[in-house]
């Protein structure tokens, strides 16, 4: 609503100014205090550029940013740093240690543990992604409205995120993919996107209740904001700390539930590459074998080792005092 | 109502009249089925007329209601009943596009300068958030000199637009808070208890500077509070509260020099003196029976629970004049009978049966 009213004196101003283009004494009229604003407003700051100029000056920042987007760019493209194929497996050589040109080994059906632990990302990284990007923002959402209105509708979606709490998730996991039958990224994504939000709702909806109660709430609705204004203005920038940072582990948790799916039969299927079922394939023959386990676990650690210190960058450029 | 205040009469006709006004707040058991048990009468029947370019100081101790009667001055909750005219037009109902359009004119400076500053906005966006609600009052491309200058009238850097709350002080955070509700060119402040969370040094700035503020912009101020001395410095006329309803209410000089409300005379009586031997007087004079209405007056027992208040007076369970009349008769806030038309600083509206002055009036 505050848009389209604040456009209007925008709107005017050119027009004018095109209609007075003869008359060049009013022309210059407009020109000189918008001239003289534009650098004043180049210093006005708000949150979020100063957010960015306090990760830019971060070594936290660029380390796990760059972490991040080389699991992506191999997740895209795995072609890119291994030359074989991870389905091309040699029982004879079941379990070997490294050797030329097979720098971590191979496991116990003989397939090349480097290729499989590059070729792995993209499953294990897409499902941790997804799975935390729709638990964030289904839960975010749903929590948030949940608090910031409350009554009825909050009863409810407690009550029902209560019941979803009372799942035991691998319980769930079980019936609901092989109710589903896919065993792909999307529906074990889906999956945990459906067990999970609750977690991050009743941490936003407890957010966004000791934010709304805050004067700076009140003192905003005292002036006539709107609630999107409230919500998004004053309490959401307040309330998402806590959501990040929750985010961010649980991302590691839902890599890890992804492996035990798949361990269980019920999440990726053989044909799939990802580090859960390679580490899940691994874990028995840990005493035999350790560089089976320890390449694709090592991988899955510094992805939520990159994904977490993010977060945790990301959560202290959004807190002023912190600066 | 008005007519009863005489020779002092503050400039100006009403800007803002309460009529009455209640906020019950309901105490509701279960979850999903909710059903009222009761309620706390936080406000319980409120009058009282606020004059063009005056302050009307309310006190009263803690959980009276005076935050209460602000937050429904500023709909920022639903009175239970009872009406607020604002220029002879009841703000109470209003809602949408009205209520926005009142909120231009009245607005409000909290008491906590902690809280109620978001820390996550700059000073500039803080100040300059009324131009974004109400685009109407500056244009885009002026906003931020309007905001500067703002910094400016409260006393600030106009350069600290770029800074963070939690950089400032308390009495300049208050500064701020103050710049914020001074934005739309309001005709009236609600200040909530705006210095009682500041040191006793910072509070006489920011109350001078809201005097300052007041003469340069013709505000009328409603300034909540519970220091008596403070109010009076500020106020022209004093209105005290106790549980949910209005004790007394007269000019600066009625109150404070003549009051006939037992429970005004009490509150009075607990105001510190900073001089050893006056104290010493008083104390002299409390022993000579404090019934009789010399030194400083023990209140007994506690204010009773708002969920479930005294019937009759609300201040007959402590007060040492109570009679069955008190329990069975509500008295009015009125000019008490006895000094209808004496003429004397004791002429103001009291809302007790045996209103009576006190033979001691020290200065607060």
């Amino acid at each position: 609503m505050p848009e389209t009213t604040e456009t209007t004196p925008a709107a005017t101003t050119p027009a004018t100014t095109a209609a007075d283009t003869a008359a060049t004494a009013t022309a210059a009229g407009p020109v000189t205090p918008a001239g003289t604003a534009t650098p004043e407003r180049e210093k006005a700051r708000s949150l979020w550029s100063d957010a960015w100029h306090d990760l830019s000056r971060k070594p936290m920042f660029y380390v796990s940013g760059l972490l991040i987007l080389f699991l992506v760019v191999i997740a895209i493209w795995p072609g890119a740093i291994a030359s074989g194929n991870p389905l091309a497996c040699d029982l004879s050589k079941s379990q070997m240690g490294p050797t030329s040109g097979h720098p971590f080994g191979f496991d116990t059906q003989g397939c090349d543990v480097y290729t499989r632990t590059v070729y792995g990302a993209r499953a294990s990284v897409s499902v941790g992604i997804f799975s935390t990007v729709g638990v964030a923002v289904l839960g975010s959402l749903l929590g948030g409205l949940a608090g910031f209105f409350g009554g009825w509708w909050d009863a409810v979606l407690s009550r029902i995120s209560d019941i979803f709490f009372g799942i035991p998730i691998l319980l769930g996991g079980v019936v609901f993919l092989s109710v589903v039958k896919g065993g792909t990224v999307t529906t074990v994504s889906a999956f945990m996107i459906l067990l999970g939000w609750p977690q991050i709702a009743r941490i936003a909806r407890g957010a966004v209740i000791t934010a709304k109660q805050q004067d700076y709430v009140q003192a905003a609705k005292a002036l006539g904001a709107s609630n999107t204004r409230m919500l998004l203005r004053h309490i959401a920038p307040n309330a998402l700390a806590p959501i990040i940072v929750v985010a961010t582990i649980a991302l590691g948790t839902y890599i890890s539930l992804e492996a035990t799916l798949s361990f269980l039969g019920v999440g990726l299927k053989p044909p799939a590459v990802s580090w859960g079922i390679d580490i899940s394939q691994a874990s028995d023959q840990i005493r035999n074998a350790p560089h089976m386990l320890l390449w694709p676990a090592g991988a899955l650690s510094i992805t939520v080792l990159a994904f977490i210190m993010l977060g945790d960058a990301v959560r202290d450029a959004l807190d002023p005092k912190l600066r | 109502m008005t007519d009863t205040v005489k020779g002092a009469a503050p400039a100006g006709e009403p800007i803002l009249q309460v009529r009455n006004l209640v906020k019950h707040f309901p105490l509701t058991r279960g979850i999903v089925f909710q059903k009222q048990v009761g309620a706390v009468k936080a406000v319980d029947g409120i009058s009282f007329d606020l004059h063009r370019g005056e302050t009307l100081g309310i006190v009263g101790e803690s959980g009276c209601g005076k935050s209460t009667v602000a937050k429904l001055l500023m709909n920022l909750e639903r009175a239970t009943s009872g009406e607020v005219f604002y220029k002879g037009e009841d703000i109470t109902r209003l809602s949408g596009r009205a209520l926005k359009a009142v909120r231009r004119n009245i607005q409000m400076v909290f008491q906590d300068p902690y809280t109620s500053l978001n820390p996550r906005m700059t000073v500039g966006d803080i100040i300059g958030e009324p131009f974004d609600i109400h685009p109407e009052v500056a244009p885009k491309g002026d906003r931020r000199k309007r905001v500067q200058e703002l910094l400016d009238v409260v006393g600030l850097n106009p350069e600290y637009v770029n800074r963070y709350p939690h950089q400032f002080s308390g009495g300049q955070r208050q500064r701020i808070g103050i710049a914020r509700g001074l934005a739309l060119n309001p005709e009236i402040i609600i200040c909530d208890e705006p210095v009682s969370a500041l040191d006793v040094s910072v509070q006489a700035q920011v109350v001078n500077l809201m005097e300052k503020l007041q003469d340069e912009f013709g505000l009328s101020y409603i300034f909540i509070a519970h220091d008596l001395s403070i109010v009076r410095h500020i106020s022209d006329r004093v209105g005290v509260m106790y549980l949910g309803r209005m004790a007394e209410i007269g000019t600066d000089a009625e109150i404070y020099e003549h009051p006939t409300h037992p429970y005004t005379q009490a509150l009075l009586s607990a105001v510190p003196v900073p001089d050893p031997q006056a104290r010493e007087q008083r104390a002299a004079g409390a022993d000579s029976g404090a019934a009789a209405g010399r030194g400083r007056i023990i209140l007994s027992g506690d204010v009773p629970s708002p969920a479930d208040p005294p019937s009759g007076c609300r201040f007959r369970t402590r007060c040492w004049k109570a009679q069955d009349r008190c329990a069975q008769e509500q008295p009015l806030l009125a000019v008490p009978e006895v000094f209808r038309g004496s003429g004397t600083p004791a002429e103001h509206e009291s809302a007790c049966h045996f209103a009576e002055e006190r033979a001691t009036a020290e200065a607060a």
